[in-house]
């Protein structure tokens, strides 16, 4: 409860900085110290320090999951501000409400982790999305930016009619939003209403986190918003959807599995297999890591398919690794001049700490053993394996990651072995520093994972 | 009225709806698609909830607050519908000083 409070009053705050303050370092500043204080006091409220008690009637539960959630989101959003918070001035000039905007969606995503019921989820959800319309359009001048934001915004607000007219479908079935209640009155065969209430909300779910056959407007999305936005939605945004989408299925619909088990795996394997291949085929590297976002939500979307104590570890470690690792890449993808390939030529000679770093961004999320990304993959299929019966899907989501070890090692590639001269425009040591913090950790939650999961239990 | 009649009537709202956001090409016309999908779910809702008051006071439950929730669920969807369409025009007017036109057949550049 903490951190939602918190989060709504910076967002205002960091409104109103704008008009107090005009130079762009004191916005900045704030927000990176609001940023603290809110991983801070949620850090707080997972020992037990909880300053607002505000009786929410069961509609909101801050759990052990969802308080570690949040810490891991709250956490990556510090290191992306630290990372890209410079560059979001050449976006535009309302930089303070930038922030202002990012602070709501964390307000959203806390909602989402924390959901009992229909309701909070549907809040959550539109929290989150609405201000992302904003961002993504945010560079007003640039057509390909109001292409994506419009498009955005069409789509979702279309998924987020279907996603009410399933959860209106479960009211009538069930009378009752509340998750708990409706898993438990759920016993015999399940009536008509409640499955198609049910298949919506999957699709809509499935929308938001732009699983197959559902990801069509990902690339265009992502590729169309301004780099640094796209790093926060990419990233944070999606693993938080993520949360609620495991959440939602596990305590509402766990005892109708049957039903939309079937439903789960062909997503899955679709995902994974058009995430993968497409990627192959990119230019760009900011649309390869459009497509990569889809491949890995193949892959996050095993834990919703397996849902067991293994999936719900694996779907936080996966949050990590994948927020970091992307969020990494983009902070140095924002850097360059030319966003192709061919842009990455020869950068190791120019710049060997952030082709190193970049490198460990890449691997971990090829999945490549000693980094986050290897264990965080290991965990999924781990999860699908116990779930049982799956042994042909895990043997594809491994084939699947043999083929994005192709398009990310070809980054490495240009980096390492390609004649060129690409030269990031000027970058700080602060900057630098923040990138090896990023990878030293990524490295060090590949080896000991426990270092976040044992949270989940004490 | 027996509750069939209205959920015939929202799911057809509804799926007016949804056919006129994958036909129509005016990005106006989509926008008013959508809100009429919101809106068949806030009609669904209403009589969902009023089903389950009814419901409630026949098992003998005189001072019964059963289905208020869904009436209260209402509210909310208006609440975000509105803060939608505030940011949905917000966008549609800067896409219109950039192009002139509110036709989504010209969404095809980041195609390529």
């Amino acid at each position: 409860m903490n951190a939602l409070i918190l989060s709504a009053i910076l967002g205002v705050i960091l409104m109103f900085s704008g008009i107090l303050f005009k130079q762009k370092a004191a916005i900045r500043n704030i927000a990176i110290t609001g940023m603290v204080l809110l991983l801070a006091v949620n850090v707080m409220e997972m020992c037990g320090i909880v300053f607002f008690n505000v009786n929410t009637h069961g509609m909101i539960v801050f759990d052990r999951f969802a308080l570690l959630f949040t810490t891991i989101a709250f956490a990556s959003t510090l290191l992306y501000l630290l990372l890209s918070a410079r560059d979001m001035e050449k976006v535009g000039v309302n930089y303070a409400e930038y922030f202002t905007l990012i602070f709501f969606i964390l307000c959203g995503i806390t909602l989402t982790a924390s959901f009992k019921s229909l309701l909070i989820l549907f809040l959550g959800i539109e929290i989150i999305s609405i201000p992302l319309y904003i961002l993504t359009g945010s560079d007003k001048r640039n057509l390909k930016s109001n292409e994506a934001s419009l498009k955005y915004f069409l789509l979702g607000a279309f998924s987020t009619g279907l996603m009410l007219m399933g959860i209106a479908l479960i009211y009538g079935a069930m009378g009752t939003f509340d998750t708990t209640s409706i898993n438990i009155f759920t016993e015999g065969k399940p009536s008509l209403l409640l499955v198609t209430g049910m298949l919506l909300l999957l699709f809509s779910m499935s929308f938001k986190v732009s699983a197959a056959p559902f990801h069509f407007w990902t690339p265009d999305v992502y590729d169309g918003a301004p780099t640094v936005f796209t790093s926060f939605m990419a990233t944070i945004v999606k693993a938080a959807v993520f949360i609620g989408f495991i959440r939602l299925f596990d305590e509402a619909f766990g005892l109708l599995r049957p039903e939309w088990k079937l439903f789960v795996a062909l997503i899955v394997v679709a995902t994974l297999f058009i995430g993968n291949i497409t990627a192959v085929f990119q230019q760009s590297v900011k649309r390869m890591l459009a497509y990569s976002s889809i491949a890995q939500a193949g892959f996050m979307m095993m834990a919703v398919y397996a849902m067991n104590t293994d999936a719900k570890e694996g779907l936080l470690l996966y949050a990590v690794a994948y927020s970091f690792a992307t969020i990494g890449i983009f902070a140095v993808l924002i850097k360059m001049k030319d966003y192709t390939f061919d842009g990455f030529n020869g950068f190791a000679k120019h710049q060997p700490l952030l082709a190193a770093t970049t490198t460990i961004f890449l691997l971990s999320l090829a999945g490549i053993p000693l980094t986050a990304g290897f264990l965080s993959k290991f965990y999924m299929l781990k999860a699908a394996m116990v779930a049982g019966n799956n042994l042909w899907l895990v043997i594809f989501a491994v084939l699947m990651a043999a083929v994005s070890v192709y398009y990310y090692f070809r980054v490495i590639q240009a980096m390492y072995f390609k004649e060129g001269d690409a030269q990031p425009i000027e970058v700080s040591r602060s900057f630098k520093l923040t990138l090896v913090v990023l990878a030293v950790l990524i490295i060090v939650f590949g080896i000991y994972p426990d270092l976040i999961l044992s949270h989940l239990y004490f | 009225m027996p509750i069939n009649y209205y959920i015939f009537l929202s799911l057809a709202l509804f799926c007016i709806g949804i056919v006129g956001v994958l036909t129509r090409r005016n990005a106006i016309i989509i926008f008013m698609c959508i809100e009429l999908m919101l809106n068949a779910v806030n009609l669904l809702l209403v009589a969902f909830s009023k089903m389950h008051h009814n419901a409630a006071l026949l098992a003998g439950d005189a001072t019964t607050i059963a289905g208020t929730d869904g009436q209260l669920f209402v509210f909310f969807i208006m609440v975000v519908a509105a803060a939608e369409v505030s940011v949905g025009l917000a966008i549609i007017v800067m896409m219109y000083r950039n192009i002139h036109s509110v036709d989504v057949n010209f969404l095809n550049r980041l195609k390529h």
